[in-house]
Formats: C-alpha cells, structure tokens, sequence
C-alpha cells in the first residue's frame, strides 16, 4: 500500500495541477496583452491595467492605453469566454451523453447558427448576425430534441442520431444559400462559418458576456450531478437524480452559451473535444473538478490560439483553422497515447 | 417489512400480462432470494419494486405505506439499488463512484459536504474496501466493484437493499465473498434485502427466505429448505436434481443421466 504519504504527494500533485490550470487564463491573457503587430513592453502592460483599476500619478502612454483598452483587451476576453462556452459545454455534453467523443456542435447547433447567419449575410442584412445564428443555432437543438422524443423517452443514441441528421440537413440548406448569394457575400459568410475574434470590441464583449454567463452558471453549480447522470439513466434514476429534468437544463444552458459563442466568433471546433480531455488526463475525470477547470482551460486555449491567429503571419488567420489543425493531431496522439487513462476503455 | 401485494404487469404497448398477480414479504435484517428462469418475471417484478417500470394494478408497501408512487429523490432514500457491475465511460475513482450514493441528500445546484465525504468513507471501510478507495473504478476487479457498488448503496442510507443478480460476472470467490458481505450487512445495519439470483445452491446458502417465480407466478415462497426441493426445480427449470443434505446444510446437484438426455 501506498500508505499517507503516497496520499499526501498526490493531493499536493492534484492542488499544483489545479492551481496552474485556474491561472492560466489571466498569464495567457496577459501575454496576448503584449505580444501583436505594436509590441508593447510586458511590464507597460500591467502598469496600464493597474492604472485603470487604481488610479496613480503617472499616466502610462496614451497610444498604448488605446492599443490594450480597445483593441486588444476585448479580443482577449472576448477569446476567453468563448473558451469558457465551448470548453463547458463541451465537458457537459460528453458527461449527459456518456460519451468522450462528443462536443458542442453535435446537437446541430453550429449547423444551425450557420444557417441564421447565412441568411443574415445573404438575404437579410438588416437582421443582425447574432441573433439569427443564436436563433437558428437554438432552433436546430429543439428540433434535435423533439424528434429524438417521438421515439418515446429521449435516450441519447437517438439524440446524437438527429443531432447528425439535422446537421446534415442545415448544412445542406447552408450550400443553397451559398449558391444562391453574391459572391461578394459568399466570401464574408464563409470567413464567418471559419471562425474568428477579428470582429472583437466592447459591445461583442457585452453580449457574449451576459450570454454565456447565463448558460454556464447552472453548470457550474450543478456540476457535481453529472458524474451520476454518466453511470446511466436508470442508475443516477435510482440514486435519486431526475434525469430527464436535469438533462434538460444541462442541454439547454449549454446551447444557450455555445449559440452565443458562435453568434460572437463564428465556428471554432475542436476546442470543446480537446479541452476537456487533455484536463480529464492531468486532474481526473470527477466532474467537480473537472468542469470549472476545463472551463480555465479553454479560456486560456482559446486565447493562445488566437494569439498565434493574429501573430502567425501579417494577416489575421481564422481561429478555426489554428484549432483545427492542433485539434486533429492532438486527437490522434490521446487516442494512441492517453486514451485509456482518459475515458477508461 | 417490505410488501410485494397483487402485482400485475405488462408492457404498455401489450396486451400480455407478464406479471399475474404475485405477493411475497421480505422482512427487515434478512435477505430474501427472488428464484426462476430466465423469462420467469422476476427481473420485471425487480424493476417493479425498484419503481423503474410502473406496474397496472398492485402495490408495494414498506412499512404499510405505498412507496410505488415516490419521487425518485424520495425512493433514493428509502431503496438503495446495487445494480449488476459495469464499466463507467470515465475512470472515476472508487470514492467518487461511492459518493453517488448520496446524491438524494445534495441539493440541486450544490457539490457534496464535508459530512457526505464521511458517510462515503464509512461506507467504504464497512464493505472493507478502504485499500481501493484512491483507485480507478475501472481499473479493479469485478468482485471488486461489485462490492464499491454495495458501499455506494449503503452511503445511500436507505432502509431496503435491492441486489440484481450481484454474482452473475464474478468467479467462484468472489461469489461467495459478495454474498457473505451482505449477509453480515444485513444482520449488522438490520437492512430489509431482496436479491435475485441464478444459483439456487447461492440461494439455499445464503438466503433467511426463497421465492420462486415461473410465467409470472408465485410458484412458492417461504425458508429456503421448504422452496427449494426437488419437485419445484424440476417444476420450474425442467431438469432433475437431487438434492443431498451434507452436515445440516442442503445441496442440489444436477442428476446428470447419459442415456436419457
């Protein structure tokens, strides 16, 4: 046996681990404050935020202050909070399905939020794009759902199946509208359904703020009760928990922060897939834990990557791409690496 | 006391009864076996019981008070289920599996207390597993887990243990070393039992009380020596057996006979 000091060094391990992940939002963060296209000095960086909060003699640069406050400040968080959606959901859905290998997008949100946009561009531009992906986002989770349900009680193989199916089906009709509209719009929706925070500034933070905030609260809070809900329907029924209930409110909080997310920065996959696991193999797949550090996580994930979409090369590359790229190798490497360890099969 | 009385079941979009009316009693600190074949009901009557399938016309009383209707909070709290062992789709720890079982008693938007973390841990050392408690629960051995499952049903703190089929995965220890624990949790926490199980020699070993189900009937029901007999195994599984009293203590052996297969 191990015995108290195997325990004791393991606690220590687990408080580190934790520690790290829950900072390391606000130490990307303040990176990406001072690294872009106008270096600013790291030191400047802190001095400039501090000055704002707390007001001292001396006021820092102007020019700089402009650059952080409103350049790169809301891109920042705006970055972060997307993370936080995605990422969160993301642990959540895999958690209510039982299944390591689902994310945000399955229940057809992205699929959906695609299309309002879409339409936005193309043929109602006097219809604002976040609120028509938010619209059409959420609509695209109620029909998954409601078509799930007319086989009786919801199960979740036939809600991942009509999550694909209404993928499939909104992404064809994304197609029409693509074929439909001028090319001119043609290139602004497809830079869209790419992903990108190049759009950032105080009023997307406002939005996606509140949004996602709203959505990811219950999670937080009700985070524990997924470890029960993933041993199975009948068991957490039998170990007291309302499962149809609680799934409801864990799928809808969820699709309420990842419509805003994409209504805010388009469609960034692979986050809320990669997040979660590469946390489940540091710390442990309790979900006490495991939700708001995934949630760390993916807020410092999400605004690395961005940093490298703005810094790669002299234009702006679309997030999307960044995630994607470092999503499918990481994928290969945990399922040949990490896989067991990370969802015990 | 915990009163199976009347039962009838059958599937909502049937018209066969699966279930035909069946009573037993099982009384507080005794286990009592349910017996029968396969496609008997006695799976049916168990989920009947555990309120997982609402049966047409019956009740089930514990304490003389119906407890078929109970939300599942309430009947988390008043039947502990040890379901038959699987593997989880996460590597949770043996201590987290256990917390579970305590689910009932943390509220909705709220993690575990400092005092459920106590129960859990005591659930553990009673089933003595503490060794385990850090370990992955995918990562031991089915008697192993089938024994984190029953600590998870007694940090559930509920009066009624129900128990499928706890052997069916386990080899011939492990059997043996499952069944004994919860005959000395039952004794100990004086907890009402009900289990179903395959073996009927498990059965004669370990139970105070036998049912046998056939087709959806009582086939009988009373101290194992009086259920399980010769005539009611050949009446129910269609084959003979014999069954030989060694020290006091009733066996039943298959009569294997090669010109009469």
């Amino acid at each position: 046996m191990g015995g108290d000091k195997g325990e004791g060094v393991k606690r220590l391990q687990f408080g580190i681990k934790t520690t790290l992940i829950l900072i390391s939002p606000f130490l990307v963060g303040w990176i990406a404050l001072f690294i872009g296209a106008y270096n600013i000095n790291p030191l400047m960086v802190l001095k400039i935020i501090i000055s704002e909060i707390w007001p001292y003699s001396g006021n820092p640069a102007i020019e700089e202050k402009a650059i952080i406050f409103d350049i790169r400040l809301p891109r920042v968080i705006l970055a972060g909070l997307v993370g936080v959606a995605l990422s969160g959901s993301g642990v959540t859905l895999q958690g209510i399905f039982r299944n390591p290998l689902v994310d945000p997008f399955i229940l057809g949100i992205s699929a959906g939020a695609a299309l309002g946009c879409a339409l936005s561009v193309g043929f109602f531009p006097s219809l604002p794009i976040q609120l028509m992906a938010f619209l059409f986002g959420l609509f695209a989770v109620i029909l998954a759902y409601t078509i799930a349900r007319t086989q009786g009680e919801i199960s979740r193989l036939p809600l991942v199946l009509s999550g694909v199916i209404i993928s499939a089906f909104f992404a064809a009709m994304v197609s029409i509208v693509k074929f439909l509209v001028d090319p001119h719009k043609l290139q602004s929706i497809v830079f869209w359904l790419m992903g990108s925070f190049s759009l950032a500034d105080w009023h997307f933070v406002r939005i996606a703020g509140i949004g996602i905030i709203i959505g990811i609260l219950p999670i937080f809070f009700m985070r524990w009760r997924l470890n029960v809900i993933s041993m199975g329907e009948d068991e957490a029924k039998s170990l007291g928990v309302n499962v149809k209930r609680e799934r409801i409110i864990f799928i809808g909080a969820s699709s309420l922060a990842v419509s805003i997310a994409v209504s805010v920065s388009g469609i960034i996959g692979w986050v809320g897939l990669m997040v979660p696991h590469l946390i489940r193999m540091m710390t442990g797949p309790d979900h006490k834990s495991l939700v708001p550090l995934s949630m760390a996580g993916g807020a410092a994930f999400m605004i690395f990557a961005d940093t490298i979409a703005r810094n790669l090369t002299n234009f702006d590359i679309p997030v999307g791409i960044i995630t994607a790229i470092t999503g499918a190798p990481f994928f290969v490497y945990i399922m040949k690496k990490g896989g067991r360890e990370s969802w015990g099969r | 006391m915990l009163e199976v009385k009347g039962l009838h079941f059958r599937h909502p979009s049937t018209e066969e009864e699966i279930i035909k009316g069946i009573e037993f009693k099982v009384d507080t600190g005794e286990i009592t076996t349910l017996l029968g074949p396969n496609g008997s009901g006695k799976t049916t009557v168990f989920k009947c019981i555990t309120g997982l399938w609402k049966s047409q016309k019956g009740e089930i009383l514990f304490k003389n008070k119906n407890i078929s209707n109970l939300s599942c909070e309430k009947r988390a709290k008043m039947l502990a289920i040890v379901p038959q062992e699987h593997e989880p789709p996460f590597p949770y720890s043996v201590l987290d599996v256990v917390l579970m079982g305590r689910a009932s008693r943390v509220s909705i938007f709220s993690s575990p207390s400092r005092e459920d973390y106590s129960r859990a841990e005591e659930a553990v050392e009673t089933v003595g597993i503490a060794h385990l408690k850090e370990r992955a629960y995918t990562k031991i051995s089915g008697g192993e887990r089938q024994l984190v499952l029953i600590a998870r049903a007694l940090a559930q703190e509920a009066p009624i243990l129900l128990l499928d089929e706890p052997t069916t995965h386990l080899d011939f220890r492990n059997q043996i070393l499952v069944l004994n624990k919860v005959r000395e949790l039952a004794r100990q926490k004086g907890l009402t039992v009900l289990m179903t199980l395959h073996d009927p020699n498990l059965a004669m070993l370990f139970s105070d009380k036998a049912v046998i189900i056939n087709n959806g009937l009582l086939v009988s029901n009373g101290a194992p020596q009086t259920v399980i007999t010769e005539d009611n195994l050949k009446k129910v599984y269609g084959i003979d057996v014999v069954i030989i009293n060694w020290n006091g203590t009733n066996v039943i052996c298959p009569r294997i006979d090669d010109s009469n297969p």
